[in-house]
Order: C-alpha cells, then structure tokens, then sequence
C-alpha cells in the first residue's frame, strides 16, 4: 500500500516533469526579473521622486517627454552606439585576424588560447582601474610611449574628445580574445574539402578567404558580434569605475545614465524611462539572435 | 633548409607581437603592485625597481579586505549552489522535451541588462529591511548564475545519449531517477564549465552589490573601486587589490582551461 502511493507520486511526477523540472527556475526568473521589468516599466509613466517624499503620481507619458527632450538623454544615446560600433568593430576585424594567424597547430597553442581566456574573466572593475593608472596623465605609461614616438600627450579619460575611444579601448583588450576563441572553434570545426579542391584550382590565399572561410565561418561570427554589441550596450562597469561619466557628461552611456538617475538622483519615474529605452534595444538586439539562429538552424 | 626555420621563427615573432599586448596590462599591475609610491609616480615610468610586499600588507592589514574577499566567494558559491538546485532540471528538461521557448526565456534573461532589474529591487528590498543582506546579494546573484548554469548545461544534456536513460527506464526506473542515477554523474564535465564560469561571473559583478550591499556584506569589487574614490589614490595598494581580485578567477581558468573556453564560445558556435 505504501509503496503504491509511493509508486503513483513518481509517477506523478515522471508525467509532469516537462512542467516540474523547469518550475523552480522559471518561478525565480519571473518573480526576480520579469516583474520588477513589469514594475519598472509601470513607474516610467510615473513622476515618482524617492527623495521627495510625495507619493508617487500617475503622469502618462510626461516623462517620456522630459527625457527625450533633454539633450543629455540623447547625447547618451549616441554615445551608447558610438561607443558599441567602436568597440565591436574594431573586435571583430583584429579578432579574426588573430584566429587566423593561430589557426593552425604549433607548440605553445595551449599557452597562447590560456592568455587570450585572461581578460575574459579578469575582474572589469580592476581592468577599469589599471588603465586609469595607464592613462594617467602625469604618471601614465600611455603618455609615456606617446612622447616616446615624439607624439604629443593626451589627456585620455580627462578630455571629452578621447574619452570615449580611450574606453573602448579598455572594451577592445577584454573582449577581442572573445571574438578570437570563438572564431578559433568555428575554424577548427571546418571541413577541410572545400580548401583542397580551391588550391587545387589554383586559388589564392585571399581568395580562399573571401570565398571560402568567411562564408563559412559567417554564422559563428554574426552570432558572436550580436552577442557582443549586446553586452557593449551594457557597458557599465568599466566606464562607472574609470570616468563615473564624465569628464561632465562626456562618457555617459544609457546604462550609466539610467544608474545616475535611480541611485543618485532618485528619480525613478525618469529613470525607469531610460531604462525602457535600453531595455528595448537590448530586446530588439536579442530577438535578432533568436531569429539569426532559428533561420541558420543553429 | 633555411625556409622552414625562417618561418618558424617569423611565427614565433608574430605570435609574440600579439600575445605582449593582451599580457601587459596584467604584468604592469603586477609590477606596479610591488612598487613604492615613489616608483610608481616617478617619471619616467620606471621599469627597474627594487620589488616589496608592502602594498600586499596595506590592504589586507587596513582594510577590511579579507572580509570583502569572504564576502564575494560566500555569495558566489551560495548564488552558483542554489542555481545548480534550481537549473539542472531545468536544462535537462529543455535538452529532452525542446522547449526552445524556455530556452530563449533563459536566454533573454542572461542578456537583459541587470539594471532594468535592479532599480525594483532596490525599492523591495529597502521596505523588506533586507538591504546589504546576504539573502539579497545571493538572490541577485542568482539571477547571474542561473542563466549561464541552464544554458551551458542545457546544450550539454543534449550531447548526452538518451539510449542511457531509456535503458534504465525500461528496466522499471523512473525518468526523475534515471536524471539523478545516470545522466548527473555523467554531466560531470558540463557541470564543471557551468559552475566554473558562473562563479566567475558572479565574482567580478559589480553593479549588484554596488547598489544592494553596505559594509556587511561588501563584496570585492565594490571594496576595490572605493579604495579609488577616496581622495589621493594609493596606487600601490590599489594594484595590490588589483591582483588580489583576480587572482582567484585567473587560477580556476588555468585549472579548469579546456571548460571555460568551451563555456565562453558555446554560446555561438553550434555545441
């Protein structure tokens, strides 16, 4: 009798575990991240202040109308783009020429993939902070090798006109390797036909790349450059560390923006506007993906 | 004769011209973490100088920077244990039964920007009085780790075959036992890639604890980036805690290399 009622709830169980084994995680992921994105996505129609004390007033559509209005928001939109093609083109171009040049087998590869997997997993605030020291401009070896080449100083983070490539900079040594080691696995599982019977033709190396191993490798590059720009988007923790924005309002990007106006501003009405706008390129950038790996049958 | 080796050495040479910049940030804090305030401010920058540990001493001596680093790893192995609990299930659920609508829902959730989330959060969590609690800064870590742990281990089940886990179901056993009798022990690998990676990412977050935590439960990055903001900047010691953050994740990547490229570029590449 016991073991029948034990026996009928795993079987219980075995027929609803398409529903019971994701539930634990679903309920968390929707009570931690979609209602509060529901929550946020509320207060933007609201002008609600945390430090004034009013309560909250339902105001419709009245922040969004602040906020496109003000030049900050869409200087820091600009900026936000500016700053992902940047990064996210140069990554891509220097990561395929290095996966390139140590596609093929010699000695240290071990050594050589373990120092491009560093960056990657190197601490971004740290990061953020040693390129300070860097590009400092009294102390910093960057002014140091400029001088060095009989260039001129730079004043790198400190001035509005370098900021904004001087962190890309920063985004382009942590996240090319990425690029790399991802273009690395896509190369290596190749086959190696096509390459044969091109050389066989008499192709050149140029043309091979072109015609052969680009192609090839397309759907891993597109899939890893959209990966990319989305968390270049994102892009907090490096520009928070090593310009908190500035100098003025030269470095902020959206996502530095809206963590301004939430925690230091408290203006969560406001706020919650910058954040639905970042949510939805974020969003936008995400179903592309879906869409890229449903129609390459990824 | 001469051709091979020529080239060989050229390779070696380009290899090299790559490699230099992707390490010298690393060795320049390292060195500059052994320096004197006097090295480090000297100009020109001084590539020779007499090495010290006094920097190390300073941080770990002053400031409370041993409770920091117990901080952070308390919080990422909490947040990567309860993601194990809750997520294994899970991507075995999406490998056997395709539930590719589950999977993009995971999949949105690792690629939504953590602070549309946290502003809510911050609000709850300051009239639940759970402020710079270890609960809160384990909830939200989860939502770090849970993702990465359903994604990668999803991709891995499916790699696993599923004869193993029918055999021991025609013998009388159920699916739920087969999961944890078979397929977990052979996961083992998958389940390495996925905590691994997962602690990482969780140990360098900043955003989270910057907002949720205060002296309690200060996490490394956060003790890191106020050593900066207070007024002269102490760079030896900075460095130092530079090095000290990242020691641990640099270490579980030369130990765990082969998974942790794995998990890094699964994402893209079919796997």
């Amino acid at each position: 009798m016991d073991r029948d009622v034990h026996r009928g709830a795993g079987h219980y169980i075995e027929k609803n575990l398409h529903i019971l084994f994701p539930l634990p995680a679903v309920t968390f992921v929707v009570v931690m991240m979609l209602f509060p994105v529901l929550y946020t996505f509320f207060l933007s129609f609201t002008n609600w202040n945390l430090t004034s004390g009013q309560p909250l007033s339902i105001v419709l559509l009245r922040s969004y109308q602040r906020i496109l209005r003000e030049p900050r928001f869409t200087a820091a939109l600009g900026r936000t783009f500016s700053f992902t093609l940047m990064a996210v083109s140069v990554e891509t171009v220097l990561g395929m020429i290095i996966a390139l040049i140590l596609n093929r087998e010699f000695r240290a590869k071990g050594l050589v993939k373990l120092i491009l997997l560093l960056p990657l997993v190197a601490t971004p605030v740290a990061i953020g902070i040693v390129f300070n020291l860097f590009y400092d401009p009294t102390i910093g070896l960057a002014n140091f090798i400029l001088t060095r080449f009989g260039l001129p100083k730079l004043a790198w983070t400190g001035s509005a006109s370098t900021v904004i490539p001087s962190l890309a900079l920063v985004d382009i040594w942590q996240w090319t390797p990425m690029i790399t080691l991802i273009l690395l696995a896509g190369l290596a599982s190749l086959s190696s036909e096509p390459y044969e019977s091109a050389r066989v033709d008499g192709a050149t190396e140029w043309q091979i790349f072109w015609r052969i191993t680009l192609p090839m490798v397309m759907p891993t590059l597109l899939t890893a450059l959209i990966l990319r720009s989305i968390d270049a988007l994102k892009t907090f923790d490096i520009i928070y560390a090593m310009t908190g924005g500035g100098p003025g309002y030269a470095s902020e990007t959206l996502n530095v923006m809206a963590f301004k106006y939430s925690f230091e501003y408290f203006r969560m009405g406001q706020a919650s506007v910058i954040l639905v706008f970042l949510f939805l390129l974020v969003l936008m950038m995400s179903l592309v993906i879906v869409r890229l790996r449903k129609s390459l049958e990824l | 004769m001469h051709a091979p080796i020529l080239k060989k050495l050229l390779f070696g040479l380009v290899i090299i011209l790559v490699m230099v910049p992707v390490m010298f940030p690393f060795l320049w804090m390292l060195a500059s973490s052994m320096k004197t305030q006097v090295d480090i401010v000297a100009w020109p920058p001084r590539l020779l100088f007499s090495p010290t540990l006094q920097n190390y001493e300073r941080v770990f001596r002053e400031q409370n920077f041993l409770k920091y680093f117990i901080n952070s790893a308390v919080i990422g192995i909490s947040a990567v244990a309860m993601s194990l609990i809750m997520g294994l299930p899970a991507a075995y659920s999406i490998a056997r039964f395709q539930q590719r609508r589950l999977s993009i829902f995971i999949l949105i959730a690792r690629l939504m920007p953590g602070i549309s989330f946290l502003m809510p959060w911050y609000i709850i969590f300051s009239r639940l009085n759970l402020m710079d609690s270890y609960v809160a800064l384990i909830l939200s870590h989860m939502l770090i780790t849970l993702p990465i742990i359903v994604w990668i281990m999803a991709s891995y089940f499916e790699t696993i075959p599923i004869e193993m886990e029918e055999s021991a179901m025609v013998d009388g056993a159920t699916r739920q036992h087969a999961f944890l009798a078979i397929v977990l022990p052979i996961a083992g690998p998958g389940i390495v890639t996925s905590v691994t990676l997962s602690f990482i990412f969780s140990w360098n977050n900043f955003m989270f604890s910057q907002v949720l935590s205060m002296e309690k439960t200060r996490t490394l990055p956060i003790a890191i980036y106020n050593f900066v903001s207070y007024a002269e900047v102490d760079w030896g010691a900075v460095m130092a805690a530079a090095v000290a953050i990242m020691a641990p994740a640099i270490i579980l990547t030369m130990i765990f290399q082969k998974y942790v490229v794995k998990g890094l570029t699964m994402g893209a590449v079919k796997g």
